[in-house]
């Protein structure tokens, strides 16, 4: 088994303070895919009727023949970025991710996964920090339906910054890849200096006690959580799984032997998300008891993104609660 | 044979802008949802519920009730307002909408309020549910029938087509869909975005009978509906003109109302973003600004 890693990534100074500066996740989309344009004119935008709210309307503007509006198909989004791919384009198609990949994954599996090509989903509105539109609009289960598809990278950035690198990297990369973001503003907590690549997991802050694993905007309440934990003695380790698919199973293995119990945090469906994938991954390779912090087999609801944060125990209360939980369990 | 008096059309023409005021308060207090869709769908969903169908509020479940498929749950809002004008629920209950642990959530959830027949929200789905409940509830013998009202935006989902095929095929006459045709989706005007035109003929081909009426309008609306339950070989399709945010001057055939309440967006036409609520209740057309009038 690997030895664990024991230094912690570069963060923003303004990690742990209340008024670091939020902004959701799909600018940092929204501002990539513009940069991975400019690097390389094979990029289209396809966009479902959602300019503004998928920030895709920057691109637009700068590559008016590169954007393609699709008006509100979701099929036809992914079956027509079939053809522009084995045609040698780089579609970027995007909606919310509960209409793409989720009414259209079929197509994406046959199109984008079976025929491996080179076609990057963009998921918006991942979650129930969606907010009030409801249980139709949060996405939760789009890790598990995009993560059990072969040849699919998965992605689920942790802030602005971390959105904007995955979108240049998943440019990059040859193949179909999933990217999830939400809709409310969230903590920019990365910075150039953080450490990013597409299948490693990194550890943000070291500890020995508890791993805590995230994705997502979440992993800066999991660094909360932390925080909170200190104060009870507890030294938590937190690791930014933002790639769920390819696992980073060496650095999980890694961690999880090194603390001996692990809670997995995100967004989304326990089953089938990273909780499913990280306890897949350990349970083959250095089983370890387990927490897991996301949705458990429910629908989303209307209510503020905190609110539902709240309610749906997802916040840094929630998870230290679990950190605590499970080191009873070494 | 469904008709309708003078009186009850004035009676509905005043219940529309009661319905409009309150529709106004609960979405300004909501602070986020629909304007544009609801504001123009009001006579459409007033007809429906003080009209045309057969319903018992006390009663949702009642077993010969005709049913009212959402396809486009965004416009819920207006649903809601006439649901609680129509004695479903107190209507002090609309200043919920959208809020943690309401009934009325953003988009409509089956089961979370009596009286919704489908959950809705992901545009198109409801086309289809509405189509196998006219299916069922033929196998059955029912008389109830079946309504489904769908914008025009969500007709570019190919499931909408798939549901029209079938619904030509069986035949489904105990069946209407009421499109709202105000020619906005979210980035623009639907003609530029995916065009449409010509949806008359589009709907004739997939064998439904097609009539367009001026969608503000309670009689043709009426009038229409009772037309389409006298043709008996075929689903009939009711494309309904509305202008999007229909009694609000500032919003009305602006397309960026279409997912802003009052409050949430200034245009070069609105007034501050404070006093939008206010010179909305103010301003409120009614009559006057209606497509035609029979009343002025
Ligand atoms: C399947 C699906 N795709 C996208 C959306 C996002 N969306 C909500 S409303 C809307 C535009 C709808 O336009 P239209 O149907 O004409 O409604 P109107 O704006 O007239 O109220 C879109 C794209 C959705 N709700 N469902
Ligand atoms: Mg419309």
């Amino acid at each position: 088994m690997a030895k664990a890693k024991t230094i912690s990534a570069h963060l923003s100074p303004a990690t742990y303070r209340e008024n670091i500066k939020k902004v959701p996740t799909r600018n940092g989309y929204g501002d990539g895919v513009v940069e991975a344009g400019e690097k390389n004119e094979k990029i289209v935008v396809l966009c479902c009727d959602l300019t503004e709210s998928t920030r895709n309307k920057k691109f637009k503007e700068t590559f008016p023949d590169r954007f393609i509006q699709m008006g509100i198909a979701e099929q036809s989004l992914a079956g027509i970025a079939g053809g522009l791919a084995l045609e040698g384009k780089i579609p970027f198609i995007s909606s919310y991710a509960a209409f793409s990949p989720g009414r259209n994954w079929e197509q994406i599996r046959l199109v984008a996964c079976i025929q491996n090509q080179n076609i990057k989903i963009i998921g918006a509105h991942a979650g129930v920090s969606v907010g009030p539109d409801g249980a139709t609009h949060q996405m939760l289960e789009d890790i598990a339906i995009t993560r059990v598809l072969p040849n699919m990278t998965v992605l689920a950035p942790s802030d602005y910054l971390e959105t904007k690198r995955a979108v240049l990297a998943a440019a990059e990369l040859k193949g179909p890849v999933y990217i999830r973001f939400a809709r409310s503003a969230s903590p920019t907590f990365t910075t150039a200096k953080t450490p990013f690549k597409i299948g490693r997991a990194e550890i943000l802050k070291d500890g020995s006690d508890v791993a805590i694993i995230g994705c997502g905007p979440l992993v800066h309440e999991a660094l909360m959580a932390a925080k909170l934990l200190k104060e009870k003695g507890v030294d938590a380790m937190v690791v930014n799984s933002h790639t769920i698919k390819p696992l980073d199973h060496k650095t999980i293995a890694a961690v999880a032997k090194k603390c001996g119990a692990v809670v997995t945090v995100e967004e989304a469906q326990c089953t089938g998300g990273l909780g499913g994938a990280v306890a897949e991954s350990l349970a083959k390779n250095q089983p370890t008891p387990m927490r897991f912090i996301g949705v458990h087999d429910q629908f989303g609801t209307s209510g503020t993104p905190d609110e539902l944060i709240k309610e749906f125990e997802l916040d840094r209360t929630a998870i230290a609660k679990a950190a605590l939980e499970v080191i009873e369990l070494k | 044979m469904l008709t309708i008096h003078d009186k009850k059309v004035q009676e509905l023409e005043e219940r529309s802008t009661e319905i409009r005021r309150d529709l106004i308060k609960m979405l300004t207090n909501a602070g986020s949802g629909h304007s544009a869709g609801p504001l123009d769908l009001t006579e459409i969903f007033v007809s429906l519920y003080f009209h045309v169908m057969n319903h018992k509020p006390k009663q949702p479940k009642w077993k010969h009730r005709d049913r009212l498929y959402l396809s486009c749950g965004h416009v819920c809002p207006i649903q809601y307002t006439v649901m609680a004008h129509a004695g479903y629920f107190p209507k002090k209950e609309l200043m919920t909408l959208r809020k943690l642990g309401s009934r009325l959530q953003g988009h409509p959830e089956y089961g979370a309020l009596p009286g919704l027949e489908n959950t809705s929200g992901p545009l198109g789905n409801g086309s289809s549910q509405a189509c196998g409940s006219a299916y069922s509830l033929r196998m059955d013998g029912s008389r109830s029938h079946v309504y489904c009202v769908m914008s025009d935006g969500e007709l570019q989902e190919g499931i909408t087509w798939e549901s029209a095929m079938f619904a030509g095929k069986y035949r489904l006459n105990n069946m209407t869909w009421i499109i709202d045709r105000n020619n906005i989706q979210i980035d623009g005007n639907t003609e530029d975005i995916m065009p449409e035109e010509p949806l008359r003929d589009k709907f004739e081909a997939f064998n439904f009978h097609v009539m367009e009426v001026d969608g503000h309008n309670i009689r043709d609306l009426v009038d229409a509906i009772g037309q389409g339950h006298a043709v008996t070989e075929k689903p009939t399709v009711i494309i309904a003109h509305t202008i999007p945010g229909k009694g609000v001057p500032f919003m009305e055939y602006d397309f960026r109302w279409h997912g802003a309440p009052p409050g949430k967006l200034e245009t070069e036409t609105s007034p501050k973003k404070d006093k939008q609520m206010q010179v909305a209740l103010n301003e409120l057309r009614t009559l006057g600004g209606k497509i035609e009038s029979e009343h002025e």
